[in-house]
């Protein structure tokens, strides 16, 4: 594969270091003189703190410091805020509000003395009642979660609504067919390979902090640790090295960063904090845990008019997901998807209940996972109400291409699509028709095949400043590019890659630009002293935000070289043209085949030669790319299951899926961020549980119990693409990274509750484990978010 | 304990605790980073190294019982500049995003070629069945795989 000049195939310049063994990981961080820390949490869901006695702990000869939520309040940092602008607690003082909540903090001379000294600090609870079930959560008698809140009666969080109430309800009403389910999409947690950690390293006579962590978003954690530690922001630095897989979980802060760094500040060292498998499953961020109600109208004949939706979502015991301040459901409200209506409506309401905080932590674009889910299972749900088949179902449905851009019922404004196109390439790719003789040749005999189908639309790239903030910090990210006298480039962007292979595909943006090699263009990211300011990589932003400011910055060095070419040339700049050839990109004299390459004109603007007044040397160039809309990249995915009647294990035989993300960067690294998704899409569908007892104890707090798809799992994935380019976007590109992780999990779902239908079975929750597909077969479904009973 | 471990054919002696994992040695007391730890239970085999040249999840092994014995990591299969098949085969084929389960990706694979040098898909799937990744879904380090294989064939 050679290295294309721009666009194009091309192998990641990251591998080179990661066949090695050569990656560096926070858990590679090794500075001298560095401690350790460990954290003792809570084995309650709820109970009141009696007492901490962290005496015999600090006995222990190789400790150097405990901390408690007692010494975290004599700083003030007890509390810290969370993405949403709720509170949470560091180390616990009153109460511990879930299970595997943080309660103190060792710091010791290896990791092995920390555990072992969290082993004699002697905490004395006063157990609780507990609320497990977010249905009980607004019960008269539900404990109170909260009362650290003043003036708080119950556990609700918010109520939001989307779209248009009177409109829908009309339409419901004189509707020829309405139909309803309700579904759960269960608790799940992205669980990357590399779990958190933090190692914080404060100077105290400069006065500055410098913290290794995994973060996506290194620029938020710096300003929000200027406002939780009230250390001044120029004093920090953020370092996200090498992240070991993010998928949202490494958005936000945990209360074992704001420990290492309250650690290094009480012992003079440098602390490290890595926590285990347990704690990253049990304390850090979850997502989903949505309870929703859908409702379709349609006309008998399957035009849909109307969707209605009611959702309870279980945001844990602290609010902490993270998504943009006016969206508390994040972006639930595109739960229209990729159909034509006349009118929709949702209402949400947020609970608190006992269990760890979060919601929007695994590449679900900000709640589309839930939103795509629910309209598809009930696009399926419709069908079979109806009598007609899925795919024809859809294909009647899909907004036209002539409708774009669409505005839909709740106010999204889609940039581009051409739906049919897809779905049609899906279902060719897939030979739809021959699927279903297949089927119905097997239904004769009796054997269970399914053939599911979904089509999502997702809004990707927060995203324009004047709608969207995180605390106040508004989604636009900075991008700065120096060029050397040989033409040589470095690109410094805020988003920080967790194997999205950034290092490459922003190179490529920039050699397009520039009419450079990609080999030519480093790619700077990761650290706050050396990146300008933006709000990092979650939720597809990456190529729609950063990728967007790579290229816009690059041409505003392509126009400061066209004046340097001007003085070069000595023909008025308007005179040049830009042309990119074989040998690379040139400003030539319109007309005349004399020009000057990017590289002659870089070492020129740093020569003495003269320039005409008001134009500066060099041609190093900084941007802020403030997005104007979203895009909407969108996809048809089909899925292919056999399931065995006697044992419920359901068996994925194939797996088509055709995307469009507008214009590929580099579709070898879009591919494998597809085939990634559609992994998490079997996961999740079959086999990732997080469900907890009536005590509020996590029955998935291990690879043990919470079982992640392996390669056994797995078919051999069959992509298509299409490609709508984004009419906004500089290069025309959409968001692709977490498109498969919100597009498949129905297709699968479908697949498998087609292949029930001989059983009448209408729905079952996520995940169609054996236990859970053998009981739906029985007509006795489970509840997946409570213990099997 | 004093242990006498040969890591990558360096022969290493240092006092450990019994309880010191594998993994733990390998990474903080020899600084050999490129071998991970992810699970603690045997699940996601980012921690695979050979030991005596067979695949073994050093999260679960402890230091002593390497004692006097050979363990081969990640580090070790580059030789005199040239890297392994296996480690071209991953870049050939994109068989890795985050970079995290690749280390022991590769050891595994390394020991599937050894003993099967054309192993179809189904033989690959099961070989790397131990072990998580969580970006890839499998398809391209199957791929990888095969890649290695065959370039192995063909000298």
């Amino acid at each position: 594969m050679s290295t294309p000049m721009g666009f194009g195939r091309m192998h990641r310049k990251e591998d080179a270091r990661f066949i090695r063994g050569r990656g560096n990981y926070v858990d590679d961080v090794n500075l001298p003189g560095m401690l350790h820390g460990a954290i003792l949490r809570s084995p309650h869901a709820h109970a009141r703190i009696v007492s901490v006695d962290t005496s015999a702990a600090l006995a222990h000869p190789k400790v150097r410091a405990v901390i408690t939520g007692e010494t975290l309040a004599g700083l003030n940092l007890a509390w810290m805020p969370t993405l949403s602008a709720d509170t949470q607690a560091v180390l616990a003082t009153d109460k511990v509000r879930f299970q595997g909540q943080e309660v103190a903090f060792v710091v010791a001379e290896d990791r092995y003395s920390a555990r072992d000294a969290l082993e004699l600090i002697d905490v004395e609870y006063e157990a609780l009642d507990s609320v497990i079930d977010a249905k009980k959560s607004l019960d008269e008698d539900a404990p109170l979660i909260r009362d650290d809140h003043e003036g708080r009666a119950d556990n609700k969080i918010f109520d939001w609504e989307a779209g248009d109430r009177a409109a829908t309800d009309a339409l419901f009403e004189r509707a020829e067919v309405t139909v309803a389910q309700d579904m759960l999409y269960p608790r799940v947690h992205p669980a990357p390979l590399e779990t958190c950690g933090a190692v914080a390293d404060f100077d105290k006579v400069t006065g500055k902090l410098t913290v290794w962590c995994p973060t996506q978003a290194p620029h938020a954690h710096r300003t929000l640790y200027a406002l939780v530690a009230g250390l001044p922001e120029h004093k920090i630095r953020v370092i996200s090295p090498d992240i070991g897989g993010g998928f949202g979980n490494k958005v936000g802060i945990y209360p074992g960063y704001v420990c290492a760094i309250v650690g290094s500040i009480v012992t003079g060292k440098p602390v490290k904090w890595m926590e285990d498998r347990s704690e990253n499953l049990m304390s850090t961020s979850f997502a989903r845990d949505y309870h929703m109600r859908g409702e379709v109208a349609a006309t008998r004949d399957g035009k849909i008019q109307a969707i209605r939706v009611k959702v309870l979502a279980d945001h844990g015991a602290f609010n902490g997901t993270a998504q943009p301040t006016k969206f508390p459901a994040g972006f639930f409200g595109v739960f229209t998807g990729s159909y034509d209506l006349q009118a929709a409506h949702c209402e949400v309401t947020g609970v608190y209940t006992n269990k760890a905080p979060g919601g929007v932590a695994y590449a679900c674009s900000f709640r589309i996972t839930e939103a795509v889910y629910l309209v598809e299972r009930m696009i399926d749900v419709l069908a079979l109400e109806l009598g007609v088949d899925a795919a024809e179902l859809r294909m009647k449905n899909l907004l036209r291409s002539e409708q774009f851009p669409y505005t839909s019922p709740t106010g999204w404004e889609y940039d581009s699509g051409d739906y049919q196109k897809t779905l049609q390439l899906a279902m060719d790719m897939a030979g739809y028709d021959a699927l279903r003789r297949e089927q119905a040749e097997k239904r004769e005999r009796g054997e269970l095949m399914g053939i599911g189908l979904s089509f999502f639309t997702e809004a990707v790239g927060a995203g324009p400043r004047k709608h969207m903030d995180i605390l106040g910090l508004g989604m636009a990210d900075g991008a700065e590019l120096r060029v050397h006298p040989t033409g040589k480039a470095v690109l410094r962007v805020s988003c920080q890659s967790q194997g999205q292979g950034h290092e490459t595909t922003f190179a490529q943006i920039v050699a397009a630009e520039l009419g450079i090699s990609p080999d030519d263009v480093d790619v700077v990211h990761g650290d706050t002293d050396q990146t300008p300011f933006g709000l990092g990589t979650y939720g597809s932003r990456s190529t729609p935000v950063s990728g967007a400011a790579a290229a816009m910055v690059s041409r505003k060095v392509r126009e400061r070289a066209r004046q340097v070419a001007s003085a070069m040339l000595e023909a008025s700049p308007e005179d040049l043209e830009w042309t990119v050839s074989e040998s690379g990109g040139s400003w030539t004299v319109s007309g005349t085949g004399v020009g000057k390459t990017i590289q002659e004109i870089a070492l020129a603007a740093h020569s003495n030669l003269e320039l005409p007044d008001g134009v500066e040397g060099h041609l190093d160039a900084t941007c802020v790319y403030n997005p104007p809309n979203l895009t909407y990249p969108f996809g048809a995915y089909i899925c292919v299951v056999d399931v065995d009647p006697g044992t419920g294990q359901v068996k994925v035989r194939r797996f088509i899926a055709v995307d469009d993300c507008g214009v590929r960067i580099n579709p070898m690294i879009v591919e494998g961020q597809v085939h990634g998704g559609l992994a998490d899409g079997v996961g999740m569908a079959l086999m990732q549980l997080m469900a907890f007892d009536e005590d509020g104890n996590h029955l998935g707090a291990s690879f043990m119990d919470y079982l992640l798809p392996t390669a056994m799992e797995c078919p051999s994935w069959e992509l298509g693409e299409t490609v709508t380019p984004s009419p906004h976007h500089p290069i025309g590109a959409k968001g692709v990274g977490e498109s498969a992780t919100v597009g498949s999990p129905p297709a699968v779902v479908n697949a498998v509750l087609d292949a029930l239908r001989p059983y009448g079975v209408r729905h079952a929750d996520m995940p169609l484990t054996p236990a859970a597909v053998w009981r739906a077969i029985q007509g006795n479904p489970i509840r997946t978010d409570l213990a099997i009973t | 304990m004093r242990v006498s471990v040969t890591v990558n054919g360096e022969n290493f002696v240092r006092d450990v605790e019994p309880r010191l994992l594998l993994v733990h040695f390998l990474r903080d007391e020899l600084r050999l980073t490129g071998t991970h730890w992810g699970c603690d239970t045997s699940n996601c085999g980012v921690c695979v190294v050979q030991l005596d040249g067979v695949p073994v999840k050093s999260c679960t092994v402890l230091t002593v019982m390497a004692d006097g014995h050979e363990v081969t990591t990640v580090e070790g299969l580059e030789k005199d500049g040239e890297l392994d098949p296996v480690q071209e085969g991953f870049v050939q084929c994109h068989g890795l995003q985050c970079g995290f389960c690749t280390p022991g990706m590769l050891m595994t694979a390394r020991w599937l070629l050894d003993r099967n040098p054309d192993p179809d898909e189904g033989e690959i799937r099961e070989a790397i069945s131990g072990q998580l990744c969580r970006c890839t879904g499998y398809e391209n380090i199957v791929r990888s795989v095969r890649w290695a294989a065959e370039k192995e064939a063909s000298v």
